[in-house]
């Protein structure tokens, strides 16, 4: 059996990250990835895809941001890619790909890890395969299975990949927004189920929201800092794209779209929403405002207000009178139904007892609940920014001497 | 030094409340409640409804002391106006629920609460109940909650304050949201 000090599963930036930060502490470490560098960017997102954050925000630890010719333009996926393969290159990243981790176990002082490839003994191991492995669709989908066709954004790849007709597009957050939009676009008749989902413009007082939320030092927030890191790592993506476009549900009925509540049961062919869409966009509306507060505060105690725009807030949420309360699913008028119901880390190969009833892994700002075991890139995981591109950098190094720590006492012991 | 912060008291201990919460979290069997009413026709179109026990942590549960709730019809239905209509008891349902919601939230954000009242009122048409139309619905077509808060906030304070008890109200989901129910004869 192969026998390596740290395992990092995963090629996406928190794993290349992880791995320039072992580098320089002088872990000797193995990269594994099913696919290549970037597998989820490259075999689970969209052909339009473009970040949602602007080029100037998406350097890595050693590879900062250098005044390329467009710094307020978004990347699609592929330049993404071609940057990522290149800072792997650059750093000379130990990776094997087309290795699948089929399970990883406790054994000795460290961890088996069984691969396509063969299986493998790491005495610390990192998980960074990625926020957003597996889709979440929820259990009434099987209600719908007969009736309509239905993919996720996971699956999705271009509108020709739908049904002729109608579509309902279930969440409207970051993914379901962007889809809800192309969509609509592409001439198919749109209707958009909306729960719980976060509104921000993508633009505020002539800077990128990105800009703000980096520069009052939001993205920078800690785990432990926050009062409830629970209900914060739940908090949906933002409607963004990456464009200049807003998608938020004004602008999504400006071209059509249906907007109805969250979908909340699928019965006798027909696809019931919740009466409580209005509550669902107060919210949003309250929590955008109460964000943007902060920003003039800002502006406001740093007497920058001159220099600036004024404040130039997004009109309230407007809805229907009545929203639609349901759509038939048999009548021709849906023919697909697109599940943007979120993401979730996939650690079904994991075979240590880190998880809580409900599933979900424990660990304290990616330090999991079992010696040398360690996450990367999950949601809100060290700091606000932990799951983008931007976020990587100062976990990896924060862990990667946590993880140097526990090596150097299991040594002396 | 040391700055004064203000205590907020609206009678809502949030302690009790995050506490539960944290053991329901680890032991998730504790949260499966059972609510239960029992109904007994009284005569005409009335009814009382005593609610007692019900199931919760783990276990059945005891009150001090029954309650009751008399429903009737108006005398417009020509019936003798004893209790509430059972639609205007679901609408009081809401209003009780989002209330003591706004209670809730309002303590733990420390937000003291000096007045808060609810009206509600559901539109039906009743040619839907007697049978007239059948494309007329049984139920409310639209259901309208005017909150009146006076409470040491901003504005923004309080319409978040209403956003949140609807966020986390069970009878607000049980309303707007479709619940499968079976009727049985013993």
């Amino acid at each position: 059996m192969k026998a390596v000090t740290t395992i990092i599963v995963g090629a996406g930036q928190a794993g290349l990250a992880m791995s320039r930060a072992l580098s320089n502490r002088g872990v000797d470490h193995l990269v594994l990835d099913r696919g290549s560098v970037g597998n989820a960017w490259r075999a689970q997102r969209w052909d339009s895809l473009h970040l949602l954050t602007p080029n100037w925000s998406n350097g890595l630890p050693g590879a900062p941001y250098r005044g390329g010719p467009e710094p307020d333009s978004f990347m699609p996926v592929s330049k993404l890619l071609i940057q990522l393969e290149t800072y792997a290159w650059r750093f000379g990243v130990p990776l094997q790909s087309q290795t699948a981790v089929l399970r990883v176990s406790p054994s000795g002082a460290g961890y088996r890890v069984d691969t396509s490839q063969g299986p493998f003994h790491c005495e610390t191991l990192v998980m960074a395969s990625g926020a957003c492995a597996r889709p979440q669709v929820p259990a009434l989908s099987v209600a719908a299975s007969s009736a309509v066709f239905q993919t996720t954004p996971a699956g999705y790849k271009r509108p020709s990949d739908l049904p002729e007709g109608g579509v309902l597009v279930v969440g409207a957050s970051a993914s379901g927004a962007q889809l809800a939009r192309e969509l609509q676009l592409s001439g198919r008749q749109v209707t958009l189920a909306t729960g719980w989902h976060t509104r921000l413009p993508r633009s505020y007082r002539g800077r990128d929201i990105e800009w703000w939320l980096d520069t009052i030092g939001l993205l920078d927030e800690r785990f432990d800092e926050v009062d409830d890191i629970e209900r914060a790592r739940r908090t949906p993506s933002p409607q963004l794209i990456g464009a200049a476009e807003p998608v938020d549900l004004n602008a999504l009925q400006a071209i059509g779209i249906d907007v109805v509540g969250r979908l909340s049961d699928v019965r006798d062919g027909q696809a019931l929403f919740s009466g409580g869409l209005a509550n669902a966009c107060a919210a949003a509306d309250l929590k955008m405002h109460r964000l943007l507060d902060a920003v003039d505060a800002w502006v406001a105690e740093r007497g920058l207000d001159v220099d600036l725009p004024p404040p130039d807030r997004p009109a309230a949420t407007r809805l229907p009178q009545s929203p639609a309360l349901q759509r038939s699913l048999t009548d021709g008028g849906i023919c697909s139904i697109l599940w943007a119901t979120g993401y979730r880390p996939d650690f079904s190969w994991l075979d240590v007892p880190v998880f809580d009833p409900r599933g979900r892994l424990r660990h304290q700002g990616g330090v999991v609940a079992a010696p040398g075991l360690y996450a990367m890139g999950l949601t809100f995981m060290r700091r606000r920014r932990s799951h983008q591109i931007s976020g990587v950098g100062a976990d990896a190094r924060e862990l990667a001497d946590h993880l140097l720590g526990h090596l150097d006492s299991r040594r002396a012991a | 030094m040391q700055t004064q912060t203000k205590t907020a008291d609206n009678g809502v201990n949030v302690e009790t409340l995050l506490t539960a919460k944290a053991a329901i979290t680890e032991t998730p069997e504790a949260g499966q409640f059972t609510w239960r009413t029992r109904s007994e026709w009284t005569g005409g179109v009335e009814s009382r409804t005593t609610i007692e026990g019900f199931f919760g942590l783990g276990e059945e549960q005891a009150r001090k002391a029954p309650h009751t709730i008399d429903a009737d019809h108006p005398e417009q239905f020509d019936a003798s106006d004893k209790g509430a209509t059972p639609a205007e008891i679901a609408l009081a349902a809401l209003a009780g629920c989002l209330t003591a919601g706004v209670a809730a939230v309002a303590q733990h954000r420390n937000i003291q609460l000096r007045s808060v009242k609810a009206t509600v009122e559901g539109d039906m048409d009743v040619a839907g109940i007697l049978g007239i139309d059948a494309d007329v619905r049984n139920g409310f077509s639209a259901i309208r909650v005017t909150f009146d808060i006076d409470a040491d906030a901003t504005p923004e304070e309080i319409a978040a304050l209403v956003a949140q008890s609807q966020k986390r109200s069970a009878v607000f989901d049980v309303i707007t949201n479709p619940t499968n129910v079976r009727v049985t004869v013993a």
